[in-house]
């Protein structure tokens, strides 16, 4: 879990351009939307697309996005859960 | 000050080739979004509202030759002409302008799978521009604008601000977009897209309908040529929310600014809002919002969306058209798609056909970008 | 007769350089465009985390507008709404089309972007200095084969003269593959008789936007 976590944040980095953070600085407890992170709503769109491009899961509503996208931790749950991580 | 009537007019869309065959629908309330298959638009079916393209080049090819021109050329070129021939104002003068409102004009030839007979050049939206100026013999380089989906309002403002100052005395304003994979794939990413025909202001509304159109208005300071009875393009401006640049600003604030620079210089009440309602959660709430801010929830609005979808650079055209066509007639359609509010502000969303006077509107649209425009129109 | 409106500011990116009132205030060494830019934006010591999701088109305008505008207040200008963007490029968005079709060029890795199609729209860079610098004001993107300095001059000129704007950020940002062309003008009205800025008229545009940096 701990590898995959480390590898979400690599590419939840490049993925969404955030150029100035290292994974080191990215709580995966912290939420990602509102506070924590403070990502938008594009964000929350590039995630989805992250999700289908490198673990094939696919999620079609916002409803769905946003138990899933709470976290960096619940994103792996997401993937483990679904035996793609 | 001079005034700014509208000539002439013409829609393609879905609906028809002429004004009258789109207003014929609407007044039906046909929508012309339907399930289409076309594996160059999309890997499945998808819904939008397009063009019935045999007829596009049969007509097409009455005048001119198909191969020399692209999709996006025939339709913008089928239209003005249309309505170049239903008014007599002198399109060759170099008293006349013509602006062209598009998104995304070829975007088509990105793609290495179209296979049009033309220069790859034609990707610039002023190379195309220049194509239709020159299949008109247009004296002056047309000024093109691209600025979302508020650019077909947009081009209609600049238009009757360039009479009014005596810059020009007729402006021939086309707006034009076409359903592409480019643009269906970009919805589809942001997960806007409606499964179905789209819902303004509804509570179930789940998104919006692409389409693709072309709309012309041809605007003159001369009343000897303006159609009857007539009708006068007035203020307009556009605003920006600078708050996001693909969502609205949850308070409006760019439309309501918009709105109360128009309000500004109008001495009557406005009877009728032609609104964007593309029938996304954010967009109508937003909407509902700026509506109310400005005082205006008691005023009779409707969005036009659910009969032509949402499209894009051609929309502030078309939407007007019909706007003036609801002026001229005093009938204001109803909002196709909307039966229950789902919007927090009270705002009165037109819901069935209505015979009824109509002197003033208010035409408003949104943007990505943050980007909003408010138009006024009278009779 | 009476001179109404004069040239403020100006800055201009191109070939490496940047240049704000034609004093050369940056030279980089980086060729690429979006090399260029992030190696601007660090020079500057600019603390906008965003610039980074920024597609080319929107960080030449937004690099180009920080430094025209350098964080002060418009002088006499106190609503946002009151300042114009009108800007002008050749090009449109295709540099970021490009990128945006080659997502979806291929049906087998077919994985469109909403952060790359949402700048597929030229003005969104309007969108970006205007939730910057909290301007509210109108604005146009016009698409046009070359830089026109009567163009601009007309239109922005029509603008002040009915009050649609007391103040206007203009100009010409083209973007297309390795090419950049960023020259932003601030435009403003002036009491009768001030002397000591340019004179927003075409020939002076022109003047400006023919200067090397």
């Amino acid at each position: 879990m701990e590898q995959l976590i480390n590898k979400l944040k690599n590419e939840i980095i490049e993925a969404l351009n955030l150029t100035e953070m290292t994974p080191e600085s990215i709580d995966e407890n912290a939420p990602l939307f509102v506070e924590g992170l403070g990502l938008d709503s594009i964000d929350a769109l590039e995630l989805i697309v992250l999700l289908e491009k490198k673990y094939g899961l696919k999620l079609s509503t916002a409803e769905d996005g946003k138990k899933v996208l709470r976290s960096v931790k619940s994103m792996a749950e997401f993937i483990r859960a679904n035996n793609k991580g | 000050m001079r005034k700014v009537y509208a000539a002439s007019d013409n829609i393609i869309s879905s609906l028809g080739f002429t004004t009258r065959e789109n207003a014929d629908f609407l007044m039906a309330g046909e929508t012309g979004i339907k399930l289409h298959e076309d594996i160059r638009i999309s890997p499945s079916p998808y819904w939008a509202s397009q063009v019935n393209n045999s007829v596009l080049i049969q007509q097409f090819s009455e005048f001119a030759e198909p191969k020399k021109f692209t999709r996006f050329e025939q339709l913008a070129i089928s239209s003005i002409r249309d309505a170049i021939l239903k008014c007599h104002v002198n399109f060759t003068s170099p008293r006349t302008l013509f602006i062209l409102s598009t998104t995304k004009g070829n975007v088509d030839i990105f793609d290495v799978r179209t296979n049009y007979a033309v220069d790859s050049d034609r990707a610039y939206l002023w190379k195309t521009a220049s194509i239709i100026q020159q299949f008109f013999n247009l004296a002056n380089t047309p000024l093109v604008v691209s600025n979302a989906c508020i650019s077909g309002v947009v081009a209609i403002i600049i238009g009757a601000r360039l009479i009014r100052s005596g810059r020009f005395d007729h402006i021939i304003v086309c707006g034009t977009d076409l359903v592409t994979e480019f643009v269906l794939s970009g919805f589809n990413s942001f997960l806007s897209l409606c499964a179905g025909p789209c819902k303004p202001f509804d509570k179930d509304r789940q998104g919006l309908s692409l389409g693709e159109a072309a709309g012309t208005l041809i605007l003159t300071c001369d009343k000897d040529l303006a159609a009857r009875p007539e009708v006068c393009i007035g203020e307009g401006y556009s605003s920006n929310d600078a708050n996001h640049i693909s969502g609205p600003s949850r308070t409006g604030e760019g439309l309501y600014i918009a709105i109360m620079r128009a309000l500004e210089h109008s001495q009557s009440k406005v009877d009728y809002i032609s609104a964007h309602g593309t029938a996304t959660p954010y967009n109508d709430e937003m909407e509902s919002v700026a509506i109310n801010r400005a005082k205006l929830g008691d005023v009779p609005v409707n969005s036009l969306k659910g009969f032509w979808g949402h499209t894009l650079g051609a929309a502030g055209v078309v939407e007007t058209i019909a706007g003036i066509f609801s002026l001229r007639n005093d009938f204001l359609f109803k909002t196709l798609g909307y039966s229950e509010s789902g919007v927090s502000q009270s705002i009165a969303v037109i819901s069935e056909n209505r015979q009824t006077t109509v002197h003033n509107i208010l035409k408003i649209a949104s943007g990505f970008g943050g980007s909003n425009a408010s138009l006024l129109i009278t009779k | 007769m009476e001179i109404k409106y004069h040239i403020r500011d100006y800055c201009i990116i191109r070939n490496q350089r940047i240049s704000l009132n034609g004093n050369l205030i940056f030279t980089g060494s980086e060729t690429i465009p979006q090399s260029f830019f992030t190696e601007a934006y660090k020079h500057f010591n600019i603390n906008y985390p965003k610039f980074h999701k920024m597609d080319n088109l929107s960080k030449l305008g937004f690099l180009a507008c920080e430094l025209l505008l350098e964080h002060k207040n418009i002088p006499g200008i106190v609503k946002g709404e009151d300042v114009g963007i009108i800007l002008y490029n050749a090009a449109s968005s295709a540099d970021t089309d490009r990128i945006h079709q080659k997502s979806i060029q291929d049906r087998s890795a077919y994985f469109p972007s909403p952060s790359v199609f949402v700048y597929t729209l030229a003005n969104i860079v309007i969108g970006e200095i205007c939730i910057r610098h909290k301007l509210f004001g109108e604005s146009t993107f016009f698409i046009s084969e070359r830089f026109n300095a009567e163009l601009l001059h007309s239109y922005v000129s029509l603008l002040l003269d009915d009050c649609v704007i007391q103040s206007c950020i203009t100009g010409w940002l083209e973007l297309d593959g390795d090419h950049y062309d960023g020259v932003l003008y601030l435009i403003e009205k002036t009491p009768s008789g001030n002397g000591g800025f340019v004179i927003f008229e075409p020939e002076k545009l022109s003047e400006i936007y023919l200067q090397g940096t």
